[in-house]
């Protein structure tokens, strides 16, 4: 990579490039090679620096207006939706922004899944990666808090009383959670400021997280290195980025479908009811993006090993660089590990559906069977598959299946999607 | 195409999943046509002064709307009754003020910029008057029930007599459409309760749907705007995506043709 | 041929970026709106005050949007005392009729025009107010005649809506 071969054209620019070398990043990204066979599968990583960046501008704007006192939060929230200049607007943009963020990062997650994303050399952009995730889960978490509802408040109670499972400490550390004897003012008020603090952490993450990326480069579809930049590459400015662009305003009509037409729908009604130490809801459920990890964490009828088992879920997938043994990274040339694949991601559905049931009968079995069918996945099935599937021959390089066949596109898209089969 | 689809169609089942839990209740609701509803709905005018007719003179005795400030029923997509109209609703009301510089509070006809007056000081004093349950507030009932404007809609309506077999305390009544079938809130409504300014037949259906798009607007008073703002936002967005496609094809032609 | 193609590429690229600012700028205005005042704000903009104990010679302080208002009953000599200034003496000129309608009453903010502090009532040099920050005194009319403050405070939008009641704003 010449970056370091740019000057400025212009003088004044050659003067502050000298002292801080901003231009010659701009210019890095700007002529970032970038394989030139990614599929709509890689426009999340956009898609999610876009939703950061919504969600924090809407939450500074909200925080202008927004009072985190357990006596006045539910009612700030009504005066930012009936008083504040669109600000009901921007309350819907943020409380839907928060459920498409998930939405995105999910897709951006399975996309590594089964593209091979996460293997060698690209292990700590990984393992970043479920870092950002978990600060996410934990922001989201806090933030559900802020209104004051009924689900706010029952579900700060039930999953900061998960912390009473760990032996000895665990009540100190409730205790210390809460900042008292349950969960009140001062929960909320420091959950406001950690909710603030979080997606500074995750911005500072998310350039680590670039920053990685661009030492090996993007994988791509096929899974296989560059060979040759010139002709496996594109510069991202303008073939990517006007991709993504696209991408990202197909994302935003599905988003903003949810905030004008059904602002409410992925929410719980029992939210617009005033928190009530004294009532407790028929059903406590979280919303919907951790509705797995509630699956998981029910299905276990211990306290303590129900709560490891859903901390689990998330901390195994920082070993899945070494779980997968398999020396081929793209699912497209592995057909039984692409079965598997999709057995997990019917798994994980499966998963968020029976979290938002009861935890009883029928729903419990299908929980507990999902729930181990999870970790058979990652702890038996990923391992064995590297050894003993048989995989599809890869191409010579990014660029081959067209030389290989027609310069034809459309033929060459075709020959991959019979081997799909 | 292929993935892109089957991960769509798994999508949009779980939505529909999702959806149909959360209106756990298996009951069937009572529908009309609510003009409200639907991508371009609006609040009919009519419709939300007769409502906030019934609100005032059947239920405000007991429910506090404290979210909503006087001057909302002359603000533009409500009720939109006249300025004058709100402030002499608004007057009609004695609101606590002070303290006077004797230090003591006073009461004042209420003022535009006033909330709704609560008929009891706090939650405590609406429990001990009516038999220990709390008549919720309604600023933001119709949010707080799943599917919550055929759920009142229906509430209203659902009031008879308890099937054999099922026996009922001292103060309790039953009603075919709330949660667990009992309630402490008598029947409100009956045929003529109420006698409407524009003359309309005031049955019970006819209050409850009113009463019910009065709610609908106090919860959401802005949803007018919104819808409006909706539709040209995202016929923007495709207008935008159309130009950004032919744009993506334009700039990408040159790959193709180097290979 | 490639010049018509280069203009039909141009027209497409310069509608796409004239389309993408409109919405930007949609986008960037609820940003900014909301930081003005909002409805609750705007509907306390003006407040009624009941002077029916206010009487000749009694000043009193009320608050309207925030800041201080001094609402004097002038005495008969205050009254002329205010209206023989001549123009001439006053570093912001105004005569008394037009800062005070009906001369009984003088109706202004109570916040010195030089950075902000309050006056204090019947103190200074010309029988009216003195700031004690950095020394400016006011007349009976409220108008600056000594001191550092560049124009005479305020006087508010304000009417008589009974014999007893005034509404600011």
């Amino acid at each position: 990579m010449s970056d370091h071969d740019y000057t400025p054209k212009s003088k004044v620019g050659k003067w502050f490039n000298d002292r801080l070398p901003l231009l010659t990043l701009a210019n890095h990204l700007t002529d970032y090679p970038t394989p030139k066979n990614l599929n709509y599968w890689w426009t999340f990583g956009g898609i999610l620096t876009f939703c950061l960046i919504t969600q924090i501008v809407t939450g500074l704007t909200l925080a202008m207006h927004y009072i985190a006192h357990a006596d006045m939060a539910f009612e700030s929230v009504e005066h930012i939706m009936r008083d504040v200049n669109y600000g009901w607007l921007i309350r819907y943009i943020h409380a839907n922004g928060a459920s498409m963020f998930f939405l995105a990062v999910y897709i951006h997650i399975f996309r590594s899944l089964f593209y091979g994303s996460y293997k060698a050399p690209r292990e700590i952009i990984w393992i970043i990666g479920i870092i950002i995730y978990l600060l996410m889960m934990a922001a989201a978490f806090m933030g559900y808090v802020l209104p004051w509802g009924q689900m706010s408040f029952w579900g700060a109670t039930v999953i900061t009383n998960l912390f009473s499972a760990i032996p000895l400490v665990g009540e100190g550390i409730v205790t210390w959670l809460w900042g008292g004897y349950s969960v009140d003012n001062p929960t909320l008020t420091r959950f406001f400021t950690l909710h603030y603090l979080i997606p500074f952490l995750i911005l500072g993450l998310v350039v680590l997280h670039i920053w990685a990326l661009h030492v090996p480069g993007n994988n791509n579809p096929v899974g296989i290195d560059i060979k040759k930049p010139s002709k496996d590459t594109v510069p991202f400015h303008p073939y990517i980025v006007i991709k993504d662009g696209f991408a990202l305003l197909m994302f935003m009509i599905v988003f903003a479908f949810f905030v004008f037409y059904a602002p409410n729908i992925l929410g719980h009604a029992d939210n617009y009811i005033e928190a009530d130490p004294l009532v407790t809801p028929a059903h406590i459920v979280p919303e919907w993006y951790l509705l797995p990890f509630y699956a998981i964490l029910r299905s276990v009828p211990d306290k303590l090993l129900g709560v490891v088992a859903m901390l689990s879920a998330i901390l195994i997938l920082v070993f899945l660089p070494w779980l997968d043994t398999s020396k081929i990274r793209s699912a497209v040339f592995r057909p039984l590990y692409k079965q598997f694949y999709w057995i997990l991601v019917a798994d994980v559905l499966i998963l968020g559906y029976v979290g938002a049931m009861p935890a009883e009968g029928l729903y419990l079995l299908i929980a507990r069977v999902a729930t181990a069918y999870y970790f058979l996945h990652f702890l038996v099935v990923l391992p064995v598959l590297g050894f003993k599937e048989k995989t599809l021959p890869i191409p010579m390089s990014i660029t081959e299946p067209i030389l290989g066949g027609s310069p034809n596109f459309a033929a060459a898209k075709n020959k991959e999607s019979l081997d799909n089969k | 195409m292929k993935n892109f689809l089957r991960l769509l169609t798994i999508i949009i089942t779980l939505f529909g999943f999702v959806g149909v839990s959360s209106a756990a209740e298996k009951i069937e609701y009572l529908k009309t046509d609510w003009s409200f509803k639907g991508l371009f709905g609006k609040f009919d005018r009519g419709s939300l002064q007769r409502g906030y007719q019934v609100y005032a003179e059947v239920c405000s005795s007991c429910h506090s709307m404290k979210y909503l400030s006087y001057r909302n029923l002359s603000e533009k997509g409500g009720p939109e009754f006249t300025v004058a109209q709100a402030k002499a609703i608004a007057a009609s009301f004695e609101v606590t003020d002070g303290p006077n510089s004797d230090g003591e509070m006073f009461t004042r006809p209420g003022k535009l910029s006033d909330k709704f007056v609560m008929p009891y000081e706090n939650v405590k004093a609406a429990q001990a008057a009516n038999g220990g349950a709390y008549p919720p507030d309604m600023s933001v009932l119709v949010k707080a029930r799943g599917d919550g404007a055929n759920y009142i809609y229906s509430l209203l309506q659902g009031y008879e007599d308890p099937p054999v077999g099922v026996t009922l305390d001292e103060g309790v009544h039953y009603n075919k459409y709330m949660y667990g079938n009992k309630i402490k809130m008598a029947n409100q409504l009956s045929d003529g309760l109420v006698e409407y300014g524009d003359g309309t037949s005031a049955t019970v259906e006819q209050m409850s749907k009113d009463v019910t798009t009065f709610l609908m607007w106090a919860a959401e008073p802005h949803l007018e705007a919104r819808h409006r703002m909706g539709f040209k936002s995202i016929v923007y967005l495709i207008i935008l995506t159309i130009l950004v496609y032919f744009s993506m094809k334009r700039i990408w032609s040159r790959v193709e043709t180097e290979v | 041929m490639a010049d018509k193609k280069t203009k039909r590429r141009d027209f497409l690229f310069t509608a796409t970026y004239a389309v993408g600012a409109v919405g930007v700028g949609a986008v960037v205005w609820p940003m900014i709106d909301q930081m003005n005042p909002d409805a609750s704000v705007k509907a306390l903009a003006s407040t009624e005050v009941d002077v029916s104990t206010v009487n000749p010679g009694k000043t009193i302080t009320v608050l309207w949007r925030g800041k201080p208002v001094f609402i004097r009953r002038r005495t008969q000599e205050e009254i002329t005392e205010a209206k023989s200034v001549s123009m001439e003496d006053l570093k912001h000129p105004e005569k008394d009729e037009d800062r005070a309608k009906n001369p009984e009453w003088l109706v202004m903010l109570g916040v010195c025009t030089h950075l902000g502090c309050v006056p204090l009532d019947q103190k200074g040099d010309y029988n009216g107010w003195f700031c004690p920050c950095h020394g400016s005194h006011y007349d009976i009319s409220g108008r600056i005649r000594k001191g550092p403050a560049p124009t005479n405070m305020e006087v508010p939008k304000y009417e008589f809506v009974d014999a007893n009641t005034i509404k600011i704003g």
